[in-house]
């Protein structure tokens, strides 16, 4: 008995010490008295930005408020969202194809907002898809997902979206080299080095976001993780951190963290440019789609293209350049003036500091150091602006303030580390709860940071929920930057797994041509019903379109009867509403998809195939007056060649048979 | 039927608090102290109650101070007005005098002025929040007419509409 106890006592000191070495320090007292106040948003008070968290796994966008944390919206991207629709309505459906068919999810790691002059402008956020290898733009007009573009010849899409400081460009990285999609990739994997490239996507993007994958750059096969662009004075450039510059094809913790030192890739985007105008790409045959939503049809449709232009980094000298970086960089990052470019290994001890004119001066007299694959390697020291020593342990991400201060994640050390570019000195390091990845200050990665706020989000959560289940929800920790020390005011939870993020402030997204609703005169869905006279069913062989209105409280028609088995319904309905606010939602017994919510003045359709005789009521399903309960209808479906005709009514029973 | 009627009138409440929305616009909550007075909570029963004595039950509230009308119909107006009827009114107005969503649209010209009904067609929300006759109304449909973002031109064939309706030659 006594030596249970005992044993006991020990499993518990035990399992506390490990429990507490692992955390860091100061877990509990780390907020200070004024926290709530600097994160307190009062009732009917605005936040001041807004924050574009990426839902990893989840496949979506969610909207949080800084400071407060409340949570605004989640935008479907890449999966399907019952709640809105999203991948179930007819309309729908096309952004989610790709040239592997219907892929109902994804796994959404980073967010870039669009930039003008590299200032955030408040248009749009740029999102990837990392499994099924696509970008998304999201309008912020509507806070919609407005086109989906798939990338071709890149396995992992995790490199991605990051762009160039006039939103010329969306530029994507592939995570696994694989071969080319244009020749034969029934090749033995250990022939990685021979058969397996790297292919670098350069999507152009038009004035009104229309997103064209202009031209990729082939490269040795290696794992690209992040990118960022140049500004400023090193605009037209790009650089990329890689690892599994080992070229390993297995068991990649060991075989790919075997040298001392990765790479970060500077591409001449600019240069590139030249090169593909010049004819210098080679044209090759590749299938991918592109999906875009139309604002005024509130239709998405879906195009397969099947040409892709191929730069090659290493017959082309000059676009491509490695610069040897310590060790598996992973984070990738450019200060706001364009000088610096911050490389950080996750096993690295360090956190090397490049400078742009001396890479420019390295690569003008040649300071090399022989070539990877055929790419030259610039000397370490000729491109090194200096080292930031012991900075914590796995630095991942570093964001920036309108200061000069630069913020970076340490990984394995659960902490962010507040360092000054030009010295190099660390200046203050707080805790984060816990394995922080990414970093956000509201404009961070832009030629004008806004500072004030850093989101630090985190892998693990131990310690600030309860357990519910074995997972817990995941988090994000809001500091103050605009002190000297950073200051823990606010964690808040969210959903997926939260990748990167970007923020703007609140005033740009309120004054960007916001819609409030969608104008009824301007809707040209083909099969809206403006106004209840244009409410009618109409069947075409076994389709049947129902164009259905909708307003505060009642659809019409509400009665539809002569519906048989082995009809396929429509159910185009209309939002007849004209006032911000009002969604109207539309459901009916057995529909094996989704429900439908539908804006003030959009048309979204549902499709219904019966699949029993009967009475199936439908209704609204989001609340919309005093009378919601009311708004609903019956669906009569009868036996397959019933002589049921088919009518449709509104406040106006049919006579009684 | 007690419960029943606190709970009507618990409906309306929540109805009528529902409509004041927008209002601290310029706001972006510099998280700073605020001043008491810019509280809209503080100064609400003050600001309500002036509103009560200036509101002009025979005008209304919005733009419209003073709305002509001509002898005769003109009938392309009233055409133009119907259509736009047809897609932003007519599912809830029935243009006999029986009540659908909202009340029936027969001799609505007679028993309002034309400046009422151009300001409540076009602003509907503070309307319903302090005009007696509405309010009255609001107890009767139980719906809040929505803002149909009518135009000025939409709304101004839509009266002329409801005078065709009402006779007006």
């Amino acid at each position: 008995m006594k030596n249970k106890f005992i044993q006991s006592i020990f499993v518990i000191a035990v399992g506390s010490m490990l429990f507490t070495s692992c955390k860091p320090k100061d877990s509990g007292d780390a907020v200070s008295g004024d926290a709530a106040q600097k994160a307190y948003v009062a009732p009917g008070k605005y936040d001041e930005f807004y924050n574009f968290v990426s839902g990893g796994f989840s496949g979506q966008l969610s909207v949080y408020g800084l400071p407060s944390g409340r949570l605004f919206r989640v935008i479907p991207v890449f999966s399907v969202d019952p709640e809105k629709g999203w991948g179930y309505s007819e309309e729908t459906k096309p952004m989610l194809n790709t040239s592997h068919g219907f892929v109902p999810w994804d796994d959404l790691h980073h967010t870039e907002m669009s930039q003008t002059n590299g200032e955030v402008d408040g248009r749009w956020v740029f999102a990837n898809a990392n499994n099924t290898p696509r970008i998304a733009r999201v309008d912020l007009k509507t806070f919609k997902t407005a086109e989906i573009i798939e990338l071709p010849n890149v396995g992992g899409n995790h490199s991605s979206p990051f762009i160039t400081e006039n939103t010329e460009y969306v530029v994507a990285g592939t995570r696994f080299s694989v071969p080319g999609d244009y020749v034969d990739g029934d090749v033995p994997i250990n022939t990685y080095k021979q058969n397996f490239k790297g292919h670098i996507s350069f999507v152009k993007v038009g004035k009104e976001g229309e997103m064209d994958l202009a031209f990729q750059i082939v490269t040795p096969g290696v794992n690209f993780d992040l990118s960022h662009a140049g500004k400023g004075k090193s605009h037209g450039w790009m650089f990329f951190s890689c690892y599994n510059t080992e070229q390993a094809n297995t068991l990649l913790e060991v075989n790919a963290s075997q040298k001392d030192k990765d790479f970060i890739m500077a591409v001449n985007w600019k240069k590139a440019e030249e090169y593909v105008k010049a004819g210098k790409a080679k044209k090759q045959s590749v299938k991918y789609v592109h999906n875009k939503w139309d604002e005024k049809t509130h239709t998405a449709t879906s195009e397969t293209k099947n040409e892709v232009l191929v730069l090659d980094a290493t017959a082309l000298k000059d676009i491509c350049y490695m610069i040897p970086c310590p060790k598996s960089p992973h984070g990738c990052d450019v200060d706001p003036t364009g000088e610096y470019i911050v490389g950080s290994g996750k096993l690295a001890a360090l956190i090397p500091v490049f400078s742009f004119d001396k890479l420019q001066s390295a690569i003008t007299n040649k300071q090399f150091d022989g070539d990877y694959s055929g790419i030259s390697v610039v000397k370490y020291e000729a491109a090194l602006h200096g080292e930031v020593k012991k900075p914590g342990l796995g630095p991942l991400h570093t964001e920036f303030d309108a200061k000069g201060n630069a913020y970076t994640s340490m990984f394995v050390s659960s902490e962010v580390v507040k360092w000054d570019i030009k010295s190099l000195k660390v200046l203050d390091r707080v805790p984060t709860y816990y394995s922080v990845g990414h970093l956000c200050v509201p404009g961070g990665d832009s030629k004008k940071p806004f500072g004030k706020y850093m989101i630090a989000y985190n892998k693990i959560t131990k310690d600030r929920y309860l357990p519910t289940g074995p997972e817990l929800a995941q988090s994000a920790q809001i500091y103050d930057i605009s002190g000297d020390k950073m200051r823990l005011i606010l964690d808040f939870p969210t959903i997926g797994e939260p990748h990167y993020a970007q923020a703007a402030p609140a005033d740009l997204i309120r004054n960007n041509g916001q819609y409030k609703f969608y104008k009824i005169a301007e809707n040209n869905h083909p099969f809206a019903a403006k106004g209840e006279k244009e409410a009618k069913v109409v069947r075409q062989g076994n389709k049947v379109h129902v164009y259905m209105t909708s307003i505060r409280s009642h659809f019409a028609p509400d009665n539809i009867e002569g519906i048989k088995m082995g009809d396929e319904v429509y159910f185009h309905i209309t939002n007849l509403e004209q006032d911000w606010d009002v969604p109207h939602g539309f459901s009916i017994k057995g529909a094996n998809n989704a429900e439908l919510l539908i804006m003030p003045g959009e048309t979204t359709t549902l499709k219904w195939v019966p699949d029993r005789v009967g009475i199936f009521p439908m209704y609204c399903t989001d609340f919309c007056s005093a009378l919601h309960q009311e708004m609903s209808g019956y669906v009569r479906v009868s036996p397959a060649g019933s002589s049921v005709p088919l009518t449709w009514s509104v406040g106006t029973n049919q006579p009684k048979i | 039927m007690k419960r029943l009627s606190s709970i009507f009138a618990l409906t309306i409440l929540l109805f009528v608090s529902c409509g004041k929305k927008e209002s601290s616009g310029d706001d972006f909550s510099k998280p700073t102290t605020e001043t008491p007075s810019s509280e809209p909570s503080s100064t609400e029963t003050s600001s309500a109650a002036t509103d009560a004595e200036k509101y002009d039950p025979h005008r209304g509230e919005g733009k419209y101070d003073k709305v002509d009308l001509g002898a005769k119909l003109d009938q392309a107006m009233a055409t133009e007005g119907e259509k736009a009827a047809g897609v932003k009114c007519t599912s809830c107005h029935k243009l006999t005098d029986e009540k659908l969503v909202g009340p029936g649209w027969k001799d609505v010209t007679t028993r309002r002025k034309p400046e009422w009904i151009m300001n409540f067609i076009t602003n509907p929300d503070p309307m319903i929040d302090k005009d007696p006759a509405v309010q009255a109304q609001l107890e009767i449909c139980l719906v809040r007419m929505p803002n149909q973002g009518l135009s000025d031109a939409e709304a101004r064939n839509i009266l002329e509409y409801m005078r065709k309706n009402d006779g007006v030659k």
